[in-house]
């Protein structure tokens, strides 16, 4: 499955635990259920997947081991993860790449981005074209962003309405 | 907050009267989050703030969306004055000229001419501006097509826009057309170019002027025709005389339970419903959408086209008998209560 960062493709280097089988070594992503067994381990960077039904402070604790946080759309217009995502950054301020999964379409990846989520999986028939125009589409938004920094030039609305 | 129509009509509820206008993106957002962790998902009729204020109360909705907007950095969603005041100034005022003798000449106008005082008295809202005016164009001629316009007639209320009122016409949800800023000397010749077009009819806010959603002549959801029952209303009480007596009346007309006519926020509220596959109308009473909200209550069963405009009649008539000084159909249907309206109409003499 194709992970796109800032609308392009790039590697994916990490891994999701299997149901049954040992962590191993390496970066793996664990569902949060194994959270305290990832977090056991002694090498290999830590992601986990957070359910869009739980509140992010359940990751709280564990925030500065983790170096990803997937955010799960099951359809596409159960938004919940929109505002884990931005609660994940403004709320409990995580550095770490926030990655989204499941049903999304191209017309939310601007929004997701917006909403400080980093990278997306793609399914694998997707046209790229279409993921990388959809993030030039919009060149104005009313509100702000929590991750990226737009404050030098306030945000974009003031920039549109100071257009002559 | 949490107001709407629909299948769950609801008047919304203030959260706060406090707000500072640099926290309002703050806020929406605030509440949007509120609504995005914990809004039904199960059911998509159920999927509404609305439902979630109702679920969670009022209190505990506003506490939860305090608990996140204290939570949020408000730097960062502040809205800068600079902002607002160049929103602000896209919606400037127009460059009025001074008053001079404009209301003189009106109130001559008017004194001179009966018809056209009496479209004054309905069809004119007081302007800011001394020496203006705004006008309420009514679409809703005696037996007329809620809201329809000829392509002549709007080529006309474009021109007259062009001419007496800044280039702005605005179209309401009343389904009719304003003028913003007419001056008051010049108001005569808008009336007059606007009853040669057949668009003087003197009912703004009357029991004709009637809302109506398109229903079944064009609407792929609907249940019943809202048209024909609005053109057999406003034919029965063309009677201009008779309109003026039973004063304001708001009638709300929707086609099915989606309520794009917003019949539960109507004086009288009437409904299209499937009866057994037959058209049938259910009607509602009390409701407003003014400073007064309320939503309308359903007075009984539903009953064919024709029935229904007979019902109205009766309640009208009721109303007329049992009025007291000034009420209004409104007032004195919520004095009077439910009862004595729902006999005249399902137990007639
Ligand atoms: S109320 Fe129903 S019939 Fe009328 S326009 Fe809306 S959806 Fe169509």
């Amino acid at each position: 499955m194709p992970l796109l960062e800032n609308g392009h493709p790039v590697e994916d280097t990490w891994r999701y635990a299997v149901e049954g089988e040992a962590l191993g070594a390496g970066d793996v992503i664990v569902p949060l259920d194994r959270l305290s067994e990832g977090l056991g381990r002694s090498e290999g960077r830590l992601g986990v997947v957070l359910p869009n039904s739980e509140a992010v402070s359940v990751l709280k604790e564990a925030l500065p081991k983790l170096a990803v946080v997937v955010v799960t759309f099951p359809i596409f217009r159960d938004g919940r993860a929109f505002s884990q995502a931005r609660a994940l950054r403004e709320h409990l301020h995580f550095t770490g790449k926030i990655r989204a999964s499941g049903h999304i379409l191209p017309d939310q990846y601007e929004f997701l981005i917006r909403c400080g989520v980093d990278s997306v999986e793609v399914s694998g028939n997707a046209d790229m074209a279409v993921w990388e125009e959809a993030l030039r589409r919009f060149t104005i938004a009313t509100q702000p962003s929590p991750v990226l920094d737009e404050k030098p030039t306030g945000f974009g609305l003031r920039r549109f309405l100071a257009t002559p | 907050m949490g107001g709407g129509l629909g299948r769950t009509p609801i008047v919304g509820v203030s959260l706060r009267d406090d707000l500072p206008e640099e926290d309002l993106l703050a806020y929406m957002e605030a509440i949007l989050r509120v609504y995005n962790a914990h809004g039904r998902r199960d059911n998509i009729y159920k999927a509404r703030i609305k439902i979630l204020v109702q679920a969670l109360g009022t209190d505990e909705f506003r506490r939860q969306v305090e608990e996140e907007f204290v939570a949020m950095d408000r730097a960062r969603y502040r809205i800068e004055p600079a902002l607002v005041a160049a929103i602000k100034a896209r919606f400037g005022a127009p460059d009025f000229a001074p008053e001079g003798n404009a209301a003189a000449v009106l109130a001559e106008d008017r004194r001179r001419d009966i018809a056209f005082d009496a479209w004054v008295r309905t069809n004119t809202h007081e302007h800011k501006a001394p020496g203006y005016i705004s006008v309420v164009i009514s679409l809703k001629p005696a037996g007329g097509i809620p809201g329809d316009a000829t392509a002549e007639q709007l080529d006309l209320l474009a021109d007259l826009a062009d001419e007496f009122s800044f280039g702005e016409l605005r179209v309401t949800h009343l389904q009719n057309v304003v003028l913003g800023h007419v001056r008051q000397d010049q108001l005569h010749t808008v009336w007059q170019r606007l009853s040669q077009a057949g668009l003087g009819t003197p009912n703004v806010n009357f029991i004709t002027d009637i809302v109506a959603c398109p229903g079944l002549d064009y609407c792929a959801l609907a249940n019943a025709r809202s048209i024909p029952i609005a053109q057999k209303l406003s034919s029965r009480f063309a009677d201009l005389e008779l309109q003026r007596e039973i004063g304001d009346l708001r009638i709300n007309i929707s086609g099915c339970i989606n309520a794009c006519g917003h019949h539960h926020a109507a004086h009288l509220g009437i409904l299209g419903v499937d009866k057994r596959g037959q058209e049938a109308f259910q009607i509602t009473l009390g409701g407003s959408g003014e400073e007064d909200a309320s939503i309308g209550q359903i007075l009984g069963p539903a009953m064919a086209e024709d029935e229904t405009v007979d019902a109205v009649s009766r309640l009208i008539d009721l109303y007329l008998v049992r009025r007291e000084n000034g009420e209004r159909f409104l007032d004195t249907y919520r004095r009077v209560g439910t009862a004595a309206f729902k006999d005249v109409v399902y137990a007639p003499a």
